[in-house]
């Protein structure tokens, strides 16, 4: 019984997970969906978001140590501390100029290129943002709090625990867990309002059909892409948050990415939807198999290959995904 | 980033294309990017500023300048073979890989190219036993007296009576992380506790599995072998399930400020194992304040931390082996070979750390031909969240040695068997 109780334990803490997974997924899959590009910097966007908004927040001068070795100066701190919900606005105000930038410097100039050329081009823009973001605030290890509650929670391990013997301390769930939930949940629903009941929602969904039909009425294709970098911006930025409160932001935040690469084969590249049920998917059987076979009988340790083995299994199966568009090409 | 600090190093690597003749080239292997750069830029500032004043205020050791020629290896095994390869004939004197992965694979090659290596409180244990590892030194501490150190403190806590506890080991699911297994499973046969381990895949940012079955099984004791950000997460995951922190106890890699800050007052009392002291309460931070830091020639920002002590600390034992070998042969511009010489006949004594200007700061020891590990005494620091700050709680104690001598033994035996070395020493 009290094994039983720790499974459901372990499913729902694999749920939680697969949300947090699922965050940085949907930004793979909004920038796939409308423009067929595979975001390599999408996790990097979420480690330069994330230290964005604890620097603003903290009053960090920017390009410190390059002002300070240029001109022999001696600024870090502009002396403040600014509230949570101003420094999270100005972040995304940041990635909304990011997505500019991107799109005015990089996809301008490639526009008609191969997808190859363009996965070129966000590995090189990643790698660009790894080093522009220690530039610009530092590499040192950040400490993120927006407020978000963090830690086992009392009340659901108090009203739970009557369901086992002495053996079962009741479920555990993570504050921030359930927080990163009920944000997942509003994002993909404003996502999905957005998209589905405005104008520009469905250029996007035209856009993402077909881009020659999408220009041949009119849509104007660099903004779309403006937009939606900038809703990928804002995405990695969440992500950003959820993933640097339980870390600390620092480069390996930048690595979320692998994480999100199972969910996506297995959910599509083109579907919202497919991120959300892929990275749940992924979430409960990772957590799953290293409780039932991983820890006891395999020494532990094999979640990342459970995700990529359940991912490969799908793609021989089903190489578009669990909701992605079937590819057929005619000849 | 130290954006100073890293044009010096490439204008130095640049002019080290053909040495100048009469110099001390010490390749210094960093990691300054990459997913472990947080700590490795403490670190290889700690190395490079030792050296740096050793050059300003001494002019060198020995009157030889110091030429510290970095190469960025961003914790990849590939990428330190390679700088390995590119600096090996350039004169360099002793490699210092601050990886127990670029360790492992330069053993043979540094052998070969009679290079001496300082892996210092990491690599391959059995390297300690200088009958098999000629080129090879692991002083003052290895991952094997590190565990024995844990599983000492923890007798310590518990009135010398540890059967039947459970202790968990969470590691990094390497090279490094694997090292203590041996001996841990063997000191679990010695004292008759249960050892559970818990590996965690890099680079560690996903816990939840491990917290889960630590929570479940609710071990006595939990130690860690973590490096990077896995040591964050597990802080952060151990305070999440509400584990006591002084019951939590890692080694000299998951010790410094950068595991507990981000974690807050809820890391209070966490425990870390120690090769060192720490701090800037020390009269050789006036010397580096005066002829570095005052100067501009060196930021300062990471003095005093425990991965920047670390690296000074590193400097400092390699420096003092440059001198043991220049007096030992009457020349200044010893190679490297001299250098392996000299650390064979290192000896580090509290008058002599006194005089450096870090009295008290680690321990005191000999090497010899035979023993290549130093004294292999640990202490115990635990974290004051309150006012930041590691302290000493113990000295610096030996760990089970009948049990740690016999693994080296045993271990460096069949590397010796597997290579056809025979034993030197005579």
């Amino acid at each position: 019984m009290v094994e039983f109780l720790y499974g459901i334990e372990v499913v729902i803490n694999g749920l939680m997970a697969g949300v947090m997974y699922s965050l940085v997924a949907l930004g793979f899959v909004l920038i796939f969906k409308a423009s067929g590009i595979f975001n390599y910097a999408q996790g990097v966007m979420a480690l330069f978001a994330a230290m964005t908004l604890v620097g603003v927040q903290e009053g960090q001068v920017p390009f410190a140590h390059l002002i300070n070795s240029v001109f022999g100066t001696q600024y870090h701190h502009f002396g403040w501390h600014i509230n949570a919900f101003v420094a999270i606005a100005v972040a995304a105000l940041v990635m909304l100029l990011f997505a500019y930038l991107v799109e005015r410097y990089i996809l301008k100039h490639l526009v008609n290129q191969e997808p190859i050329i363009l996965f070129m081009a966000t590995i090189g823009l990643a790698y660009f943002m790894e080093g522009f973001g220690d530039l610009m605030w530092g590499s040192n290890i950040k400490t993120l709090d927006v407020g978000i509650p963090q830690g086992g929670n009392f009340w659901i391990e108090e009203k739970t625990a009557f369901l086992g013997g002495e053996d079962f301390y009741g479920f555990y769930l993570d504050t921030l867990d359930i927080y990163a939930t009920v944000i997942a949940i509003i994002l993909v629903s404003t996502l999905v309002l957005f998209s589905q009941y405005t104008k520009t929602g469905r250029a996007l969904r035209a856009v993402a059909d077909d881009h020659q039909a999408a220009l041949s009425v009119g849509i104007s294709l660099r903004r779309i892409w403006v937009i939606v970098w900038s809703i990928a911006g804002i995405v990695a930025l969440v992500a950003g948050i959820m993933w640097g409160s339980k870390s600390g932001v620092q480069f390996s935040l930048s690595l979320i990415a692998l994480k999100a690469l199972p969910v996506l084969m297995l959910g599509g590249f083109t579907s919202i939807p497919g991120a959300i049920i892929g990275g749940l998917i992924i979430g409960i059987g990772e957590k799953l198999f290293e409780f039932l076979i991983g820890a006891p009988f395999l020494g532990g340790a094999t979640e990342n290959w459970f995700a990529y083995m359940l991912a490969l299994l799908f793609l021989v199966f089903r190489p578009q995904g669990l909701f992605g568009e079937k590819i057929i090409e005619r000849v | 980033m130290n954006i100073k600090r890293m044009m010096m190093a490439t204008a130095v690597a640049v002019s080290v294309a053909t040495p100048a003749l009469a110099e001390l080239v010490i390749p210094s292997l960093v990691y300054r990017t990459g997913a472990y750069g947080p700590n490795g830029i403490p670190y290889a500032d700690g190395y490079a500023d030792y050296f740096a004043l050793l050059n300003e205020r001494d002019g060198g050791i020995g009157g030889e300048m110091v030429n510290l020629i970095e190469c960025e290896t961003a914790y990849n095994t590939e990428k330190g073979v390679e700088c390995f390869e590119a600096t090996k004939d350039l004169g360099s004197l002793v490699y210092q890989p601050l990886s127990t992965g670029i360790t492992y694979q330069l053993i043979p090659k540094a052998t070969a190219a009679d290079i001496p290596i300082l892996s210092m409180g990491y690599g391959r244990t059995s390297a300690a036993n200088g009958k098999v590892f000629s080129h090879i030194f692991n002083f003052p501490g290895n991952y094997w007296s590190a565990a024995s150190a844990v599983i000492n403190h923890i007798l310590d806590q518990e009135n010398g009576d540890i059967k039947g506890k459970k202790i968990a080991l969470v590691y990094h699911n390497s090279a490094y992380g694997r090292e203590p297994i041996r001996t841990l499973e063997e000191l679990a046969k010695k004292h008759e506790f249960e050892l559970s381990l818990l590996p965690v895949d890099h680079p560690g940012q996903e816990q939840k599995s491990q917290w889960l079955q630590i929570r479940r099984e609710k071990p006595d004791y939990i130690t860690m072998w973590g490096w990077g950000v896995m040591n964050q997460v597990a802080i952060q995951e151990a305070a999440n399930i509400r584990y006591p922190m002084e019951k939590f106890i890692g080694v000299w890699w998951s010790g410094s400020e950068n595991d507990v800050i981000p974690a807050g007052m809820k890391a209070d009392g966490y425990k870390a194992l120690a090769m060192h002291n720490t701090g800037m309460d020390y009269p050789l931070y006036d010397d580096l304040k005066t002829y570095l830091y005052d100067t501009g020639k060196a930021s300062g920002e990471h003095a005093g931390t425990v991965l920047y002590s670390r690296g000074m600390y590193a400097g400092m034992l390699a420096a003092e082996g440059i001198k043991t070998a220049q007096k030992m042969t009457g020349k200044s511009n010893i190679t490297a070979g001299d250098l392996r010489d000299g650390f064979e006949v290192l000896e580090i004594t509290e008058e002599k750390m006194a005089a450096i200007g870090m009295p008290n700061f680690g321990p005191s020891f000999k090497v010899s031909c035979e023993s290549h590990g130093g004294p292999m005494v640990t202490a115990i620091q635990q974290w004051d969240a309150k006012n930041k700050t590691w302290s000493l709680i113990t000295p610096f104690n030996p760990g089970d040695m009948d049990v740690i001598n016999r693994l080296i033994a045993e271990d460096s035996a069949a590397y010796a068997a597997e290579n056809n070395l025979s034993e030197r020493c005579g």
